[in-house]
């Protein structure tokens, strides 16, 4: 059957399936990626069917997890590398920004870097501290990677795969919180474009922009905007950079309102940037300012508060009501 | 210079054999116990050829080199030397922004990297010109960086010959790496990772040696322990000799006299074997020194005594070759004429190529950032075009 109904996290699992079976120099590295399949099961059965050579685990260093990647990569190789936890990234931040992203450019094009770093991020599954971050601004900010987070599972199946054949690193973003949720796959599909945009649920009245886990939370905040008479579009980024500015703008030279939701801080974040380009783009078409919904300028608090932190239903309904009242 | 065929090396490679087991290796050192002991004193290092140049032998890493051969060495450390100091006096003429010297570290980085084979793969840090010049690459591309047209430029695959890496130790994970690489293709080369003894306190310079322990990754680290990381000594670095740190990873440890060209391409071409061999990672601690400055940029009189230069000078690497050689005569005065010449003309050549260096395009800041595109790249460089062209618009009205 190419059509099934199937977890997020079980679609991520199928689509390393297919990158193994497909390219023999796809790797997969990690901690506990082998024998465990990984903290959230990603890679469940993946080194029983493809051996240790190819499913790696790894030693407890996530410098060195993405620095000998990337010396893999030089060989040729297309490695698939599991942070476990977006808090735990931080080790390889420096690996990443100061070689991952730049070694194409130093090396005038002449070397590719097809590295693929998979992060589980953000909150609302009541973990410990640093295990619920969404530090997806930091790399965005940073020329030479790309930044991507899926919403569901057709994306995540499809979405990894593309980031895998890409030659560019890319820094694939989980939303851990809905590695649960099912949806369809359809694994005969032809895939949409990596870095496009996708309008989640058409609306007229106003359009919410969300990515990753924040998805589902503004197709819930469309669903109870309708009870009230108000029709909400709701656009699921998909790629954070880059960011596919085209449908935005179409959204909300529809809409005239938009408000931008994302777990992570709202200053300095990618609400941010969407915020004042779609300003300069869409500045006649407004007829509010653009609003931001999303984490406080504080860490990311002991879970018990992580309910207030994160954005749900009744803020980011507070920020359309806000935006229809201009 | 001349370039051995892959084949050619193949033969030699199989002839020579392996000289000693791991095990083996570190009774060559005495064990230090003090601080003072650990950087102050030097230890007991492999030494084949005296400061006084010498021809000393080893039991264990004892090498035979013809005439031609130890010509060649010779040959390269000169002009290396040319280069260097033609590089140096191009910085103080403002056509250089910066300069890394090698100064005193010859012997170092032409005996390992004369250990190589074609098909090795080299990891340098921002100051291995010795080994990127017995690589065979052209050594005016590694001016581009410091004079500011480039990061680096060129391609690391023609000469197995990666970029230079500025950030301290983060090139010995991507060694590490492509070592695994190497051993996944069941390929039978090796990686040769260049490190200074200010990188070894890097946690990278670490975790590559977990890595490669753990792998059996065919990689030698080859530290060039040249006493000084900027203005800081040794001592602030570690407590004991850096040599010694490999045993706690579980691989071989050797302190080589970094002065003496023939030690270091014995001691190297074993470790190189020994990771062909499949026997894994070796740490290589070449004891030499920077003469100069770390660059162009520092004042080595505020933190270092000139007597301790004095010192080191007395063990200069090139002079003890050629004392070696003279008195050996496996050199004539027309050799040392017809290098001389040799070195005047590669300095004449390195000061007009990086005087006629181009500063790249405008656009070329967009280039190479990624491979399959980028939109807002594409915006921005699309912008930064019509910003350029505005200004050709004004002068043509």
């Amino acid at each position: 059957m190419a059509v099934q109904k199937l977890p997020l996290a079980k679609a991520l699992n199928e689509s390393l399936r297919k990158a193994l079976e497909t390219d023999p120099k796809v790797l997969i590295m990690g901690l506990d990626v082998g024998k465990l399949g990984g903290v959230f099961r990603i890679t469940e059965g993946l080194q029983k069917d493809f051996g240790e050579d190819r499913v790696i685990d790894t030693p407890l260093a996530e410098s060195g997890i993405v620095g000998t990647a990337i010396g893999l990569a030089l060989r040729g190789y297309r490695p698939v590398v599991e942070i476990q936890f977006d808090g735990f990234v931080f080790p390889a931040y420096d690996q990443i920004v100061t070689q991952l992203a730049k070694i194409r450019a130093r090396s005038l094009g002449t070397v590719k870097m097809p590295v693929v770093i998979r992060i589980p991020y953000g909150g609302g599954i009541g973990a410990v501290e640093h295990h619920s971050e969404s530090p997806e601004s930091l790399f965005a900010h940073v020329a030479g990677l790309k930044v991507v987070t899926p919403a569901n599972s057709s994306d995540a199946y499809w979405m990894l795969q593309q980031a895998i054949q890409s030659d560019d690193p890319v820094i694939f973003f989980e939303p851990k919180r809905r590695y649960w949720d099912k949806g369809e796959v359809d694994t005969e599909a032809i895939p949409g474009e990596l870095h496009k945009a996708r309008v989640a649920r058409e609306g007229t009245d106003l359009t919410l922009v969300a990515y990753g886990p924040m998805v589902k939370t503004c197709l819930e905040v469309a669903e109870a905007a309708a009870e009230e008479g108000k029709s909400i579009e709701v656009v699921d980024l998909r790629s954070i950079s880059p960011i596919d500015f085209d449908t935005i703008q179409a959204s909300v030279e529809k809409t005239r309102r938009l408000v931008v939701v994302h777990e992570a801080p709202v200053f300095f974040g990618s609400g941010a940037e969407i915020a004042a380009r779609i300003t300069e783009r869409c500045f006649y078409h407004l007829e509010a300012p653009v609003l931001r919904v999303g984490g406080y300028h504080a860490p990311y608090p002991p879970a018990r508060l992580e309910e207030e932190y994160l954005p749900g239903l009744d803020r980011v309904l507070d920020a359309v009501d806000r935006s229809l009242a201009y | 210079m001349t370039v051995e065929s892959t084949a050619a090396r193949k033969t030699t490679r199989r002839s020579s054999g392996t000289k000693r087991t791991a095990s083996a290796s570190t009774s060559t050192t005495k064990k230090t116990s003090t601080r003072a002991e650990a950087v102050a004193t030097e230890p007991e290092l492999v030494q084949l050829l005296t400061p006084e140049g010498e021809r000393v032998q080893h039991p264990d890493y004892d090498i035979d080199l013809s005439a031609e051969e130890l010509r060649g060495l010779y040959r390269d450390m000169v002009l290396t030397r040319r280069f260097d100091a033609e590089a140096t006096s191009l910085q103080r003429q403002g056509e250089l922004g910066l300069w890394a010297s090698l100064l005193g570290q010859e012997a170092a980085q032409i005996g390992s990297g004369r250990a190589l084979r074609d098909d090795d793969y080299v990891f340098p840090t921002y100051r291995e010109h010795g080994v990127a010049w017995v690589r065979g690459v052209d050594p005016t591309n590694l001016l581009g960086m410091f004079r500011g047209v480039n990061h680096g430029g060129w391609d690391p695959s023609t000469n197995n010959f990666h970029l230079y890496t500025i950030v301290l130790g983060s090139q010995t994970l991507h060694a590490t790496g492509y070592a695994m690489g190497i051993a996944k293709d069941g390929a039978d080369s090796a990686v040769l990772a260049y490190f200074g003894d200010g990188a070894s306190s890097q946690g990278d310079v670490n975790e590559s040696f977990v890595f490669s322990a753990v792998y059996n990754a065919p990689v030698v680290f080859f530290c060039q322990n040249n006493q000084w990381a900027i203005s800081e000594p040794t001592e602030k670095q570690t407590r004991v000799p850096l040599y010694q740190r490999a045993a706690g990873f579980g691989f071989p440890g050797v302190r080589v006299d970094g002065n003496d060209v023939l030690a270091c391409l014995a001691v190297t071409r074993w470790a190189l074997e020994r990771a062909r061999n499949g026997e894994g990672p070796t740490l290589i601690e070449a004891f030499t020194y920077r003469m100069a400055a770390h660059t162009t940029s520092d004042d080595p009189t505020k933190y270092r005594r000139d007597e301790e230069r004095e010192a080191w000078e007395a063990k200069d690497p090139i002079q003890r070759l050629k004392t070696y050689m003279e008195n050996e005569g496996h050199a004539d005065a027309a050799f040392f004429e017809e290098l001389e010449a040799e070195s005047e003309a590669l300095g004449k050549q390195v000061r007009e190529v990086v005087r006629a260096m181009p500063v790249p395009e405008h656009m070329a800041i967009f280039d190479n950032v990624y491979a399959d595109g980028h939109a807002l790249v594409d915006e921005e460089r699309a912008e930064f075009a019509a910003y350029q062209a505005s200004f050709a618009n004004g002068e043509a009205e």
